[in-house]
């Protein structure tokens, strides 16, 4: 009986370690599959240059039209969206109480909003643009990813808004400003949050396709206004490896290796900010 | 003076009309797929959509059971691989390891959370679909592209690897400690007192979370239908290709546009996706909370 525990502890302990191995060599995996492929046929003209003439069936020419698309996209969606994400943090941890009905409703449906897939976002934001009378274009893709990152920014940013001591805002009030007028005090205690927050939603913007599909299209060209159409990276990579072409697919691999690196960088400094801040906090 | 308390009236409405526009969000995500699927509901009983698998649009034939099946069998088996998995990597972070091995783990982790789904897709088609097709296709005796409802699943167990983790941790975690020490002084070994105190006291956050985790499984789209083959069957085994909800809308979008009903159909597949996530999601935050409050 006292051998049993001892061997069913060595069989957990080995199968512990095991999943750990496995989780360690899934990401090895991920990442040595897309390095190995992609780097040796990146080239510098590759994210220097638009698709030239016979691009799709392995001509010359790049994917800066794909990196240009992305960045606009996710630059004006994270604008957008801290414009309305921070009013709304504000609202939920300075103007509702503490155990407010219709802040804790709000609360739940922005962790449900985060829970809808992207693809539901692309399909509504594609049926109301639609109706509106706006075609696939660098807006809609921007309004999408705007829906789709809202929820990341309001939670992530609420977390740590509920956590301002009260006394900090009666010291304000007592001084006489008005509940609109202590923004400057919130926003200070929560900067690292909106940090944060904002680089994993830039993030998520970057490497989604299944929203932007549908409303921002594909094209070989930079978007000159908002009513053009975008190429996205995500979906440069999905159409040029569907291709029959070698030297088309390798170019999805080496959007790939740019694609991987952009999010690495955004989304692992977002990580550290906030685990670096989260450390020191009580 | 006047001046500073109106601005601050003004302020909270705005405010308060873009927390209730958030919320109308998803009340008009409900309405406006529901409202668009309407066409195809009075040609087609919702009884015969779900359970006929005939999907032939050209010829009026609408059924999704391919579908629903095909989502439901990828999630389900890439849950059952990532369950355990995350599972035991999660009792071993919280039970077992130094916080040194936790410091080298959690980037790994980061880095799997943060990667965008067409690059596991990417690695799908790079590494699973030629394991699938070489090694285990041979090895069961079946000649199989590669591309199945397997592939996908691996996949997509990968990708929620870190949100159930994640999850679990937190679970664990909120065990006291209390519990344990009174288990190890019993004598107790170390999975023991794992097993009869620890698993037991977070079982019900641990259902909450891997129901939480299929919810995000369930719309996962560009990696899956990378790498699932996206044939229009019920698939028989794992070998079988299948053809998941959000792979149907993604692949069909640029077509739908030619007849009515097409477009009708496929945002009545991103209802039927709603709905079910809505479900899902809602019912295990709801129970993570009455859980949290106690």
């Amino acid at each position: 009986m006292k051998k049993a525990k001892y061997i069913e502890e060595k069989i957990f302990r080995f199968l512990m370690v095991l999943s750990l191995i496995l989780v360690a060599g899934f990401v090895f995996s991920v990442l040595w599959s897309i390095f190995s492929k992609g780097i040796p046929v990146l080239t510098w003209e590759m994210v220097t240059s638009l698709p030239g003439s016979g691009f799709y069936v392995g001509k010359q020419g790049g994917f800066l039209n794909a990196i240009v698309g992305s960045v606009y996209i996710v630059l004006g969606a994270t604008f957008l969206g801290l414009l309305i994400s921070i009013p709304v943090v504000f609202y939920l941890s300075v103007y509702l109480k503490k155990d407010s009905r219709f802040g804790s409703i709000a609360r739940l449906a922005f962790d449900v909003l985060f829970g809808v897939p992207s693809i539901v976002y692309g399909a509504f934001a594609f049926t109301i643009m639609i109706v509106v009378g706006i075609r696939a274009s660098l807006l809609g893709g921007i309004l999408v990813e705007t829906l789709l990152i809202v929820p990341i920014l309001i939670r992530s940013m609420d977390e740590v808004a509920r956590t301002i001591p009260k006394e900090l805002l009666e010291t304000a009030y007592s001084l006489g400003a008005t509940k609109i007028e202590t923004i400057g005090v919130v926003i200070r205690q929560i900067a690292p949050a909106i940090a944060t927050a904002t680089l994993l939603s830039v993030g998520r913007a970057m490497g989604d396709a299944a929203g932007v599909m549908f409303t921002a299209g594909f094209t070989d060209y930079i978007p000159e206004s908002l009513t053009d159409k975008a190429a996205t990276l995500p979906l440069s990579v999905f159409f040029q490896l569907s291709a029959p072409q070698i030297e088309v697919q390798n170019r999805a691999y080496a959007a790939a290796v740019v694609l991987t690196v952009i999010i690495l960088i955004i989304s692992l400094s977002g990580r550290f900010i906030m685990r670096y801040f989260s450390k020191n906090k009580v | 003076m006047k001046y500073r308390i109106i601005k601050d009236k003004v302020a909270g409405g705005v405010m308060t009309l873009f927390t209730l526009l958030s919320l109308i969000l998803l009340v008009a995500m409900a309405v406006g797929l529901w409202l668009k699927s309407a066409d195809i509901l009075e040609e087609h009983s919702m009884w015969n959509l779900l359970t006929a698998s005939e999907w032939k649009p050209m010829r009026n034939q609408f059924g999704f059971l391919a579908f629903i099946s095909g989502t439901f069998y990828v999630t389900g088996v890439a849950t059952v691989i990532a369950l355990p998995t995350s599972l035991l990597m999660a009792i071993f972070l919280t039970e077992y390891s130094r916080s040194t091995v936790r410091r080298y783990i959690y980037p790994l982790l980061d880095i799997l959370a943060s990667l965008p789904s067409v690059i596991f897709g990417v690695w799908g088609t790079l590494v699973i679909v030629p394991i699938v097709s070489d090694i285990i296709g041979p090895a069961v005796g079946t000649a199989t592209s590669g591309y199945t409802l397997l592939s996908g699943a691996v996949v997509l167990s990968v990708m929620i690897l870190p949100l159930l983790v994640s999850l679990f941790i937190e679970i664990l975690g909120n065990v006291e400690i209390d519990l344990r020490e009174a288990s190890l002084a019993l004598g107790a070994t170390r999975w023991q007192t794992t097993k009869h105190v620890v698993l037991k006291k977070g079982l019900p956050g641990i259902i909450a979370s891997t129901v939480l985790a299929i919810s995000r499984a369930l719309g996962e789209t560009i990696a899956v239908l990378m790498v699932c083959g996206n044939l229009i069957i019920i698939p028989d085994s794992l070998l079988d290709a299948c053809y998941p909800i959000p792979a149907l809308i993604a692949n069909n979008y640029g077509e739908m546009l030619s007849l009515p009903l097409y477009e009708s159909a496929l945002m009545f597949a991103a209802f039927i996706l709603f709905f079910i996530v809505l479900v899902f999601n809602l019912g295990a935050r709801l129970y993570l909370k009455t859980i949290k409050t106690e």
